[in-house]
């Protein structure tokens, strides 16, 4: 195999005309060196008509119908037997980090460890193999199981009720929203802007703007939370609700969130909170105490299912009294009889659901993720999972205050940081910045941490730990940090060009974004 | 040719009735090197203070306000195949649209160039 690597060179070249010749005198004839692979495009390995399977010639006059959709020519399909495919991903897979390599620091994503018990149960037949249109009587187990998840994160959170089927955060935080925007057309009012502060999640502002609300900024004070008199003054009767991530975006307890709540309740709004940080509070804080109106729950966060190419999403919306009655169907309750059931449109009206704003899914949620979770609660138990939140916040907190005296750290000194730990580039010097710190870490064999984000702070490196780390991990990734910090602050050339150990340096990342590539140019 | 600053580091050129938005040099080079621009259509109406463009960068995608309202005449299409000349040109070549100012008046709120300079050394 002779494809053009990255520089341009093939392995028939030979080692003395690689461009990186001079910096790297052991080149291999293969391009691989040792374990570290080099990979073609899938388009550039193979030959035309080899494949790993056999399929019969069509023999049958094809339909009339059909025929306007006869293909003219040959699909341009990768030729590979199934060694090779096989081979070809599983080498690209040796060139990713996940969870299982190492620390997985991106802040507000919560890359916790996902525990080899959830894979277990999850691998039960009787939930594993279950037909989303199975019977009800046939799948009463895989009921019960969503129905004790609903209870667990209703109690968790104080809430009075709660939605299972949303997928994902953001389809969490539009079910909840639409939650809002029913209860409001109930009530036969039309309140069109929805209040989200600088601090909040970028997804916040997008899923008021997709249920058609209109979105106005609420400013944060200078020790990074909401400015409550800047929110007070600007509550009214067109106002819907407010969307606030508690804790927020720069790892910061709300903690006037009863006092917010309360305003917003008294003009006649909602208040919806992002979850997304859960993991900082579980066991700990009740939202429903605090006044939260809907509140989604990532159970690929705070509950450790897989997240990020591992696996799907699951977003739950718990709701209190006064949304709960607008939630989506279907939904499991216990009913009479003593077992759990699928709430559908049928039985709604019964049930005294039929306020329903409808439907966020065609089935009932992600059930590979809700027999995980379960199995993660379960195996935690209350006090264990407020030992997480605990964790996580010590982790964090340890994180800050070693770091803290070689990067500038924003709110370092108004107190501790809840499960993340927030610095900026303010003090490198000129032709320095966070994404030069980022693309260092990959050198050091870590993932980098969420960048420049927040937006509130200059170049933001955004670190979250969890409590997965240990203490020995987590001085390891210290140690790392501060000889990236040093090195910035040293102005080191070699940081400006980083990456130099991972299989692909420095990427021009604004002419990807500018001119992007998305399709095989031919070969 | 009057030009007006905002907070939010967007300028406007005022010459009779129209006006000239763009995002100022030192809002560039805090964004980083610009890779699309979100521009509005001839025709709309934006109001002052709407986030009337977008500009993304490699580090964020950030609402442009519009530093007055009134009725846009022109996108600058020449960023729709450079968006970098908003980093090259952020305050000439680089502008983003233009206006006809419904209430000239609105101008009256924003700062001249000196008192902008002054508000940036301060940040």
């Amino acid at each position: 195999m002779s494809a053009v690597n990255a520089v341009g060179w093939r392995p028939e070249m030979g080692p003395a005309q690689h461009p990186e010749h001079e910096s790297s005198p052991h080149l291999t004839a293969s391009g691989d060196k040792g374990l570290m692979l080099e990979e073609p495009l899938i388009f550039e390995l193979g030959r035309p008509g080899s494949t790993g399977v056999d399929i019969d010639a069509v023999d049958r006059a094809v339909s009339p119908a059909l025929a306007r959709f006869r293909r003219k020519a040959q699909a341009a399909l990768p030729g590979l037997t199934e060694p090779e495919a096989v081979r070809h991903y599983t080498r690209l897979s040796r060139q990713n980090y996940a969870i299982d390599l190492g620390p997985f620091p991106l802040g507000s994503c919560t890359m916790k460890h996902n525990p080899r018990l959830n894979e277990k149960v999850a691998r039960i037949a009787g939930f594993a193999d279950l037909h989303p249109l199975a019977p009800q009587q046939t799948a009463r187990g895989a009921y019960e199981v969503i129905n004790q998840l609903a209870e667990w994160l209703i109690t968790l959170t104080g809430m009075h009720g709660v939605a299972m089927s949303p997928k994902a955060g953001a389809h969490g935080e539009l079910c909840g929203v639409l939650c809002i925007k029913a209860a409001l057309e109930a009530r036969g009012e039309d309140r069109k802007v929805m209040l989200v502060p600088e601090s909040a999640h970028g997804t916040n502002p997008a899923t008021a703007a997709f249920a058609g609300f209109s979105i106005e900024n609420i400013p944060a004070t200078a020790e990074g939370r909401v400015d409550l008199a800047a929110l007070k003054a600007r509550l009214g009767p067109d106002v819907a609700g407010v969307m606030i991530t508690n804790p927020n975006t720069c790892g910061l307890f709300e903690r006037e969130m009863k006092a917010i709540c309360d305003a917003v309740h008294d003009a006649g709004g909602y208040v919806y909170c992002d979850g997304a940080n859960f993991n900082a509070i579980v066991g700990k804080v009740r939202p429903g105490d605090l006044g939260v109106d809907a509140m989604h729950i990532n159970l690929h966060k705070t509950f450790s299912t897989p997240h990020g190419g591992g696996g799907p999403g699951s977003g739950p919306v718990v709701l209190s009294e006064a949304l709960s009655p607008f939630g989506p169907l279907p939904y499991t309750a216990r009913m009479a009889d003593g077992v759990v059931h699928l709430v559908e449109e049928e039985d709604a009206a019964t049930m005294g659901h039929s306020q329903s704003f409808g439907r966020m899914a065609a089935f009932n949620g992600q059930m590979g993720m809700f027999t995980r979770a379960l199995a993660y609660i379960l195996s935690h138990g209350a006090d264990g999972l407020r030992q997480v939140a605990e964790d996580a916040v010590l982790n964090a907190n340890y994180v800050l205050r070693s770091l803290e005296g070689v990067l500038e750290a924003p709110f370092g000194k108004t107190g501790p940081c809840m499960h993340e730990a927030l610095f900026s580039d303010e003090n490198f010097p000129e032709g320095f910045s966070t994404l030069d710190v980022a693309k260092g870490l990959i050198d050091e064999g870590f993932h980098p941490m969420t960048v420049y984000f927040p937006l509130v702070v200059h170049g933001a490196m955004l670190i979250e730990p969890t409590e997965t780390e240990s203490k020995a991990g987590l001085d390891r990734f210290i140690a790392s940090m501060r000889s990236l910090a040093a090195r910035a602050k040293n102005a080191d050339p070699s940081l400006k060009t980083a990456p130099h150990f991972a299989p692909r340096h420095r990427l021009d990342e604004t002419q990807a974004a500018r001119k992007p590539v998305l399709s095989w140019q031919g070969g | 040719m009057p030009r007006y600053f905002t907070k939010d580091h967007e300028w406007i050129d005022v010459d009779g009735d129209v006006g000239t938005v763009g995002i100022s040099d030192y809002a560039q080079s805090q964004l980083g090197d610009i890779t699309y621009v979100d521009l509005p259509a001839a025709g709309q109406w934006v109001k002052q203070g709407d986030a009337a463009s977008v500009v993304d960068s490699v580090k964020a995608a950030s609402d442009v306000y519009a530093p007055a309202g009134g009725e846009v005449t022109e996108a600058n299409g020449a960023l729709e195949g450079e968006p970098e000349l908003v980093n090259t040109q952020a305050e000439s070549g680089g502008w983003l649209y233009r206006i006809k100012l419904s209430d000239p008046a609105e101008l009256d709120g924003l700062m001249d160039e000196a008192a902008y300079k002054a508000y940036v050394a301060g940040l």
